[in-house]
Parts: structure tokens; C-alpha cells; sequence
């Protein structure tokens, strides 16, 4: 089979044509490093079927990083090389596009994002550059699907012009001949997306931007899961679910192991879908009831930033800062994935240039970052005792990244290195694959989530009848009463946090806690251990001798937090 | 031969009509001259196509020491404090 790679810079709309392409579904975003595991897919080509890969976004064939290396090494596997070429930086992209023509492989390039020249000013002579290079030149939008059709015709016509392979000075002296004939630069003035760009990226500007830009974030997040909460999932539990699930507890007889299994506890006589916690009341309404519509809520506002082009703003904005926990700028970027899920988030490191770094990242996320799910069980049952003790909740956790950040930056070996990252120009998300996106990872959600809910609370409950929590709550009680202040009764939900950290949260709803209890077990299950799924995750990326480090940390920090809170509320 | 060797770090001192790119004032166009960085640097900076005799020109800064972003060939990009001190530029 025909193996043909995508090839070109970060930021040039390959995945964007790679969908064009292959009618499969593949992440697309707007800042570099999503694409480290690169894409397949499949594409008709003259009768045949042809595999496609997207390969990682790089500047060059000498690799810079991680995602770089990947590129390179898939080069090696491919027949016929789609170049992606960003036509407003035909100087830069062109270097990758003459070692490509160095190494023999047929090759056919796609002049992307076409529709961009004219405004920003740059005209290309077409005819001159293909004849320069020697192969296809396609001129495509890869947002709109124009120029895809040609592109596909001309796939076969790919060719490997004999160029001698150069040094580095050889390279952009020949670009800098060819941009000589083929480019031309008119004046043209700044667009509005050009000064929003200078001034999100300036200091005091870009600082009142991001407060506003996250304020909003935060205010749509609420507005869409409350709603969903309150006018779609609450009425449907409530009215439809409810009394199936009634008329199922009195077939069963209202109590027995299978009823309380199944169906769990009847509170006052009545299905209480956060405390019964049987497998078909808080198993479904954890899942489905409070945590979706923030999942929804939360990955379509960062579809939307992503899309956009502001996260390696944001990254910009926040480089003095993170500096000071040891990190860049852009480690902000898995720091907000972990606000949907650490399991990304860690998997995010990567774009990292350092051991030290991903170290300290993954660290600090799987111990002060909690996940949307924990978030909207946060919501639910401390936003319920009054929105100043949310409050209390996230200023902890935020303190805790902060110091903690500042603790593991003085005492882990190693260095830093530098920001240096591309900024692309503000765009229009396409809502096409902003909704693809948002699509994918709910539904990674729902797949990942549902069944460990599920088997999280089969378990406690088989535990709770063979009275083995009982057990552990009388064997850790002095921690537990004496240092957080927590009924002893708290430490099954801290051991269940280990599966899911919403459903754990759900287990201290029937505990009957002060306000300020509840304050200090959401902030020491948010901090204890990583879920199941985060911990194997961080296992793969750190190895043994790091995330026992990593849980070391977390339970020192978590035990200190949860005590200071204890003292002072 | 190794004798003149800019450690990494080292503070470069204007001579010539030539600054860095962190004294480079907001809006102001140069070329670049020389990288003082070690070889991975360069790397970087060279996938970006910032290599010597490049046109560039800074559009911001942040306060206290924060990242540098500059236009290079129509696209932007934000480089570190430290790694912007070692790009030498003589200003237009």
C-alpha cells in the first residue's frame, strides 16, 4: 500500500487537511505538540487505497525535540511526501521543503492557507516556484476544502528532483535566491487580529486580557453545565429515572445485599441519586447527572481557546511566573488540560524539553490541578454550602501549586530551558472541528469513566458488607480525626479517590460534615493520590523512582494542606 | 582556537553599534549578527529561521525579565529573557 506522509511546520493546517484527506477524525489545534502521536488514515487514490499519515509538525530535519524526532523517523516509512507549506512564511517553511527535496523523496507541495496572501500582502509567483523546486505546487485552504480535489489529481505527479544535499548556509542562500524570484511583499496596513495580537502579548494589556479572556472562560463553563444540570440532566433523572428505579427497589423488596448493591440505600423512603450509591442511582448520576455537563462545558471553552490561537499567548504571559516554579510559559498549556482531565495533561508534558520539567509538571498537576470531574462534584456538593467555600477550595489549591512549585524548582536537579515557541496569528475557530474535537473527548470521557464508576462502586459497596472499611477507618483514625479533623468514616472516600475522584467526593455526602469539614476532605482527596488512570499514565512518563517521589510529595503536601486547614477554618 | 568562548549566560557588552535583542527597543527593526548560545540553541533558533543577517523586528517585552516576542518573516515568536540577551542585533 502507498504510504503518503503530511508533512510541514507546526501551525500550517496539516491536520486540517489530513481531515480533508481521509474523512477521519483527527485532532486539530492551534499550538504545536498535539500531534506527537501522530495520525493515520486511509484515502482513495486512483483506484487504490492509500495510507495517510499525519505526521508530527516540524521545522526540520534536524530534530529540535521529541515531536521532531517522530517526524523523522516516520520519514523514513513514507513513498510520497505531502509538504504543508504556510504561504505567509514561504522563507521559513521552505527550509524543510529543500531538505526533504535533499533526501530523493517524491515530493508534492500544498501552498496552505492561500486565502491569507492576499490580505496579509504576499504574492507568489507560482509557475516559477515549481519550477524552481522542481515538483507540484498546489495552492490549497485546507479550512474549506478548496484546492483539496487538485491537490489528491496531482499526488502521483509527486517528484524527486535531483537537489544536492547542502549545509546549513547553503540551504538559506538558495531560499534566499528563490524568495528573490518568487516573492513579492506589498505594504499593507495592520488588521485588528494583528493589534488584538500585539496586545495580548504586552504585559499590562495581555494581563487584562487574560483575566477577562479566563473570567469569561470560566463564567460560559458555569453558565453551559449548570444549564445543562438544571434544564436538561436533573429533570431526566429526576422525572424519568427516578421512579423507574423506585418501582425497581419495591420489586426488590426495598433491601437485601443485591437491593443495596444495585440500587443502594433508600434515604427516607426516597431515591437520592448523590446518596443511595448504588450502581444504578449515583452510578449513573455521577457520571451522566453532575460530571458530563462539566466535561462538555469545560473541553468546548477549550476547544475554543485553542482553536484560537491564545494559549501560546497565555504561555508567553505566564513565562515570568512559571519560571519561578522551575517551568516555561508553556507548561501552562497540560497545567489547563488538567482542569478537564490530568490523564491529557500528563500526557501533555511532553511538549516539555526536560526531565526536570515534566517532573515537576506532572507533579504539580496531579496534586494541585483538580479535574473537571472532582471540579463539578466541588460544585455540587461544597457550591451547595455557599460559594465562599469554593472559593476557599480552589485558593488552596491554587496556593499549594504555587508554593509547591517554588519548593520543587529549588530542591530538583536538573535545568530549565528557555521559552521559545511560535505564536500563530489569531484565527476564527473553525466550529467544525472545534465540535469534532469537543465530540472526541467527551465521548474519551463516557468511555474512560464510566465503566471504572461503575466498578469503583461495586466495589465499595462489596467492601462496605465484608466490613474492611471499617477496618482501615479504625487502623488510620488518629491521622485522619486528630491531624484533618475528618470523622473517621472520611478515609473510605480517601481510599476510593485512588479509582475516581467524583465518586469519592460523592462518599462524604452521607458523612454529615460541618461545612469546614467538607472544605478540608475536598482539598485532601483533590490533593492525596492521582486517580487510577492518572497514576498509570505518570508511571509511563516518569518511571518508578519519579512517581514515587511524585506520591511522596503528594502525601506529605496533601497531609500538611488538609492539617493547616483544619487549624485555621 | 577555543580561547574566545562566550559561556552561556555571559552578558554581551554593546560595542559597534551592537545590542541585544533584549535591549532591543518595542518596535524597533534589526539584523541579526551573531547567536552566543551553544549549539542547541542555534538549532532552535535556526528552525525558526532566526539565523544571522535575518531581518526581525521586536513588537513586545514582557515586564521583569519575561519572554521577548519578535515578527521574523511575517510570523511571530516569543523567546526567553535569557536566550533573547544572547541574540546579537545591530538596530536599523
Amino acid at each position: 500500500m502507498t504510504k503518503i506522509l503530511l508533512m510541514g511546520n507546526p501551525n500550517v493546517g496539516k491536520s486540517a487537511l489530513f481531515s480533508r484527506l481521509t474523512g477521519v477524525k483527527a485532532i486539530v489545534s492551534n499550538y504545536p505538540g498535539t500531534t506527537i502521536n501522530f495520525t493515520k488514515g486511509y484515502m482513495k487514490l486512483g483506484g487504490e487505497t492509500a495510507e495517510v499519515i499525519d505526521a508530527p509538525g516540524t521545522y526540520t530535519l534536524e530534530p529540535t525535540s521529541e515531536a521532531e524526532e517522530i517526524a523523522l523517523r516516520l520519514l523514513d516509512s513514507g513513498d510520497i511526501v505531502i509538504n504543508v507549506v504556510n504561504a505567509i512564511n514561504l522563507e521559513r517553511n521552505l527550509y524543510l521543503t529543500l531538505q526533504l527535496l535533499e533526501r530523493g523523496i517524491p515530493v508534492v507541495v500544498a501552498l496552505n492557507l492561500w486565502d491569507d496572501t492576499k490580505h496579509r500582502g504576499v504574492d507568489i509567483n507560482l509557475d516559477k516556484l515549481r519550477e524552481l523546486l522542481g515538483v507540484p505546487v498546489i495552492t490549497t485552504v485546507a479550512v474549506t476544502g478548496e484546492g483539496v480535489k487538485e491537490l489528491v489529481e496531482n499526488i502521483h505527479r509527486a517528484t524527486s528532483p535531483h537537489h544536492p544535499p547542502g549545509t546549513r548556509d547553503q540551504r538559506w542562500a538558495n531560499i534566499g535566491s528563490i524568495i528573490e524570484q518568487v516573492q513579492h511583499i506589498r505594504h499593507r496596513h495592520h488588521t485588528w487580529r494583528e493589534r488584538l495580537a500585539d496586545a495580548s502579548v504586552n504585559s499590562v494589556s495581555g494581563g487584562i486580557i487574560a483575566l477577562a479572556i479566563l473570567a469569561a472562560s470560566f463564567f460560559v463553563i458555569r453558565f453551559i453545565g449548570e444549564g445543562l444540570i438544571n434544564y436538561v440532566l436533573d429533570p431526566l433523572f429526576n422525572t424519568l429515572w427516578a421512579p423507574v428505579i423506585l418501582k425497581l427497589s419495591q420489586l426488590m423488596g426495598g433491601s437485601g445485599i443485591l437491593h443495596d448493591i444495585i440500587i443502594g440505600k433508600l434515604i427516607g423512603g426516597e431515591i437520592d441519586f448523590v446518596q443511595s450509591f448504588g450502581l444504578l442511582t449515583s452510578g449513573l448520576f455521577v457520571p451522566f447527572g453532575m460530571v458530563l455537563p462539566y466535561i462538555i462545558s469545560f473541553y468546548f471553552v477549550l476547544g475554543i481557546l485553542e482553536d484560537t490561537g491564545y494559549l501560546p499567548r497565555l504561555a508567553v504571559l505566564m513565562d515570568t511566573i512559571m519560571h519561578r516554579l522551575g517551568l516555561h510559559g508553556y507548561a501552562i498549556i497540560p497545567n489547563l488540560l488538567g482542569l478537564g482531565c490530568n490523564v491529557p495533561a500528563i500526557l501533555a508534558t511532553r511538549i516539555l524539553e526536560s526531565k526536570r520539567e515534566r517532573f515537576i509538571a506532572a507533579t504539580l498537576i496531579s496534586i494541585a490541578v483538580p479535574c473537571a470531574a472532582l471540579q463539578a462534584m466541588i460544585f455540587g456538593l461544597v457550591g451547595a454550602r455557599g460559594v465562599g467555600y469554593v472559593a476557599i477550595v480552589y485558593g488552596t489549591l491554587f496556593v499549594v501549586w504555587i508554593i509547591l512549585g517554588f519548593i520543587l524548582n529549588r530542591t530538583v536537579k536538573g535545568f530549565s530551558p528557555e521559552l521559545l515557541i511560535e505564536i500563530p496569528p489569531y484565527r476564527l475557530p473553525p466550529w467544525r472541528t472545534v465540535l469534532q474535537k469537543l465530540w472526541f473527548r467527551t465521548y474519551g470521557f463516557l468511555a474512560e469513566a464510566i465503566p471504572i464508576i461503575l466498578g469503583a462502586i461495586l466495589v465499595i459497596n462489596v467492601l462496605y458488607i465484608l466490613g474492611v472499611f471499617d477496618a482501615i477507618a479504625n487502623f488510620t483514625a488518629p491521622v485522619v480525626t486528630g491531624l484533618l479533623g475528618l470523622p473517621k468514616e472520611a478515609v473510605t472516600a480517601l481510599v476510593i479517590g485512588f479509582l475516581r475522584k467524583d465518586v469519592a467526593l460523592g462518599m462524604l455526602a452521607p458523612l454529615a460534615l460541618t461545612s469546614e469539614q467538607l472544605v478540608v476532605g475536598s482539598v485532601v482527596l483533590a490533593m492525596l493520590f492521582p486517580c487510577i488512570a492518572t497514576f498509570v499514565v505518570m508511571f509511563r512518563e516518569l518511571g518508578w523512582l519519579n512517581i514515587l517521589k511524585a506520591v511522596g510529595v503528594m502525601i506529605v503536601a496533601a497531609l500538611v494542606t488538609g492539617g493547616i486547614l483544619n487549624l485555621i477554618l | 582556537m577555543h580561547g574566545f568562548r562566550h559561556r552561556p549566560g555571559s552578558r554581551f557588552k554593546p560595542e559597534d553599534n551592537k545590542i541585544t535583542l533584549a535591549q532591543l527597543k518595542n518596535g524597533q527593526s534589526g539584523t541579526v549578527v551573531e547567536i552566543q548560545g551553544g549549539r542547541r540553541m542555534v538549532d532552535r533558533l535556526n528552525a525558526l529561521s532566526i539565523i544571522p543577517g535575518k531581518k526581525i523586528t521586536k513588537t513586545s517585552a514582557m515586564l521583569m525579565r519575561g519572554p521577548v516576542t519578535i515578527e521574523v518573516d511575517r510570523a511571530e515568536v516569543a523567546i526567553g529573557f535569557g536566550m533573547a540577551s544572547r541574540v546579537v542585533v545591530k538596530p536599523d
